[in-house]
């Protein structure tokens, strides 16, 4: 029992990260329609300067882990959003009125060019970090003398993912930005007649799905102490798995699905083994999928004949 | 690109416009590459990372951002849109016409003479047979892609599982490459139907993830099945292909022994060349003879319009599975090609960056044209060889060609395609009037 109370823990821990990527897909998905398949990448780019930014703040003498957090976490989510707007102009805005199939092989390119540019900007070797956060809580210590452990840094990846959850709902549903985006997933034609401005809304969702996998990005490098330039492929995948599990589109979806996702990998490798705990993960997709044909909270795709 | 209203209306910019412009991009390039080209890091020797600045670089990025940014906005200016119909006379327009018409048989017959053209330049011989690996690759994705419309991001699972059962049957039972052969056809064709079923209903996106986590599947297992296939160290000492089990070699019971000659090595290379384009024609033949069979012609209802495809009885989920099985079915025939020349497989070879590459090539070809296909696979392929010097730069560049390709030719490179069936005359149909992918 406390065993399975410790791996429920890590899998909410890793799920929230996967939500945070999941939400970017989903939100371009819902405005655009398309799937970007760059957006791992872009995650990968946002672990990249976050612990470029971190060593720099480090060597300048700074000891004060929250300023340090905080500073990294801005300029990390700064950068990375404009690559998001940088990757959104040159790869898919000339390919807007495009068939569907163009945009995301422009994707998949652009996927390639930032995996490889990273390569070779930083190199192909992992950077480990030491652990910045360290301490934590004891919740419960079993008979068998097992300890149900929540170290400080879980605490801190679910506290962000919910605040800036919070943040982003109330961005959809009460600002004029949320209304536009609301209105662009609806019918970019007439949102356009009535004055939305299409473009500027668009760059606005890659922005802000890139700044969110810049924070998913540190997360992920504080959890787990260590980035590369590959691990925003696998990422991605899980991430966009995500999405489609809690139904494309939409924004409760993709943070239920991320929490799904990260609960069955962390559970799956507790239990069974650790080599097939992505297997396990896209088995669980396919599953839902046939019976779900668009996800646990997707809506229904209306036809029309 | 050109056709978006901004670039329409307005007027030649002047060249403080330009500037401007450049001066922007070469604002974000430098925050953009501040710190992932301004700064290195690495693990030092205790495995603490140190950093090391690069502002040379950096300075030198940013300013080829902003010459690139005044060259683009100036070519942008020099090169409009031209309407080729009016500028072209008539008399070259049917040369043209008649030039296009040739252009398939010619290539053909070019592709025949190859290893005779090229006898002794082994480098063009291997990386022909690995344009034409790609161009069936292409042709058995556009099966699934092009006429059916289903999007199919896991293609490379196929050739997976053609190149394993070839790889594990020949080295664990000793049977027979040309026994093997449609094995392996026959294999993979079963796992498109294994693959079909879970997304009959599904369309779109959600098909596009399920292939893509189905090829995943198939190459984690592959990678942590050790006992079965060698896992990540792959399966060794594939044997080679025989000429109807006559073997290439130098032996007494070799062909050259009994033909005769001289044992020369590139003998295997011309064979093997031969025999990939043997099977890429069968591709070829067999998808083009299907179009014209009512299974053909229900794949292609299928991709313009799944509803009323149903709503004129047509069985969408035999349609569907016969389209990820035939599709499969060559997928399968070339991994078992695949695996013969390579003589060793591993789990590496099938990611999904190859199933990117094929689909790119079908995209790229302009979907459902055949002619397209093998043009786009000599594209990406050979050009994709062209940077082989580049070595770390090579993907990004190939990344970039992906995404200026995309740019330039949306609908690929032949734009236009013949109709299947046609009353008395047949009328290219622009690509713009159909719609794939949308399975």
């Amino acid at each position: 029992m406390d065993y399975f109370a410790q791996q429920l823990i890590n899998g909410l821990v890793l799920g929230s990260i996967y939500g945070l990527i999941a939400i970017g897909y989903t939100m371009v998905y819902g405005i655009v329609g398309m799937i970007n398949f760059a957006h791992g990448d872009i995650f990968m780019i946002g672990g990249f300067i976050a612990l470029i930014t971190f060593l720099i703040l480090v060597s300048f003498g700074l000891t004060a882990i929250p300023l340090i957090l905080l500073v990294v976490l801005l300029v990390s989510m700064a950068i990375t959003a404009l690559y998001g707007w940088t990757v959104e102009r040159i790869a898919y805005r000339p390919l807007r009125h495009s068939f569907r199939l163009a945009p995301m092989l422009s994707a998949i390119g652009m996927s390639f060019v930032l995996t490889n540019y990273s390569q070779v900007a930083q190199g192909a070797r992992v950077k480990p970090v030491p652990p910045i956060i360290t301490g934590g809580y004891t919740l419960h210590e079993g008979a068998g003398g097992f300890v149900v452990q929540l170290s400080n840094i879980q605490i801190i990846v679910v506290i962000t993912t919910i605040v800036l959850l919070a943040l982003f709902t109330w961005l959809v549903s009460s600002t004029r930005l949320g209304r536009d985006m609301r209105a662009c997933e609806q019918d970019q034609t007439m949102a356009s007649l009535l004055g939305v401005d299409v473009d500027r809304t668009i760059s606005m969702t890659f922005v802000i799905g890139a700044a969110l996998a810049a924070v998913a990005g540190m997360m992920y490098l504080l959890y787990y102490g260590l980035v590369d330039f590959f691990m925003g492929f696998v990422a991605g995948i899980k991430a966009f798995t995500a999405a489609v599990l809690g139904g494309i589109g939409s924004l409760p979806g993709a943070m239920l699905g991320g929490l799904l996702i990260g609960l069955i990998e962390t559970l799956w490798s507790a239990y069974f083994s650790v080599e097939y705990k992505d297997v396990a993960a896209f088995s669980i997709l396919i599953v839902v999928l046939i019976f779900l044909p668009t996800g646990l909270l997707g809506r229904p795709e209306v036809e029309k004949v | 690109m050109s056709a978006t209203p901004a670039a329409q209306t307005s007027r030649a910019p002047g060249a403080a416009f330009i500037f401007k412009k450049a001066l922007i991009s070469a604002l974000v390039a430098l925050v953009l590459f501040s710190l992932m080209i301004g700064v290195r890091t690495e693990a030092g020797p205790q495995g603490q990372l140190i950093y090391w600045t690069r502002f040379g670089d950096l300075a030198v990025m940013v300013a080829a951002v902003f010459g690139g940014s005044i060259v683009v906005e100036l070519l942008r200016q020099w090169w409009r849109p031209v309407d080729t119909v009016r500028i072209v006379p008539p008399s070259v327009q049917s040369t043209l016409a008649v030039a296009r018409r040739a252009i398939a048989p010619v290539l053909l017959v070019f592709t025949f003479l190859v290893p005779v053209l090229f006898y002794d330049e082994r480098y063009i011989l291997d990386l022909g047979i690995l344009v034409l690996t790609y161009v069936m690759l292409g042709w058995g994705l556009n099966v699934v892609v092009g006429l059916a419309g289903l999007l199919d991001l896991g293609y490379v699972a196929f050739y997976a599982v053609g190149a394993y059962s070839y790889a594990l049957l020949a080295t664990n039972f000793g049977l027979s490459f040309w026994v093997c052969l449609p094995l392996a056809g026959i294999l993979a064709a079963f796992w498109g139907v294994l693959l079909g079923f879970p997304v009959l209903r599904l369309r779109g996106d959600y098909l596009a993830i399920v292939t893509l986590a189905f090829g995943e599947i198939i190459r984690l297992v592959i990678i942590n099945w050790q006992s079965l296939t060698g896992g990540p160290n792959g399966v060794t000492g594939i044997p080679r292909p025989t000429l109807f089990g006559i073997p290439l070699t130098p032996g007494d019971d070799g062909l050259a022994a009994m033909l005769g000659i001289e044992f020369s090595p590139t003998h295997r290379i011309v064979f093997l060349f031969y025999l990939i384009l043997a099977l890429a024609l069968l591709t070829n033949w067999v998808t083009i003879r299907l179009r014209r069979l009512p299974i053909g012609r229900a794949w292609e209802a299928l991709r313009e319009d799944e509803v009323a495809c149903r709503a004129l009885g047509i069985n969408t989920t035999t349609t569907k599975l016969t389209a990820f099985a035939t599709g499969a079915l060559f997928g399968g025939l070339a991994g078992a090609f695949f695996a013969t020349r390579q003589g060793f497989i591993s789990p590496e070879s099938f990611t999904f960056h190859e199933s990117a590459l094929v689909l790119a090539i079908v995209v790229l070809g302009g979907m459902g044209s055949q002619l397209g296909v093998a043009l786009a696979a000599l594209a990406m392929i050979g050009g994709f060889e062209l940077f082989r010097g580049l070595d770390q730069y090579r993907m990004l560049v190939f990344g970039m060609a992906m995404v200026l390709l995309m740019i330039w030719r949306p609908r690929g490179l032949i734009g236009h395609r013949a109709p299947t069936v046609f009353l008395k005359h047949s009328q290219a149909i622009s690509s713009d009037l159909v719609k794939e992918g949308h399975g």
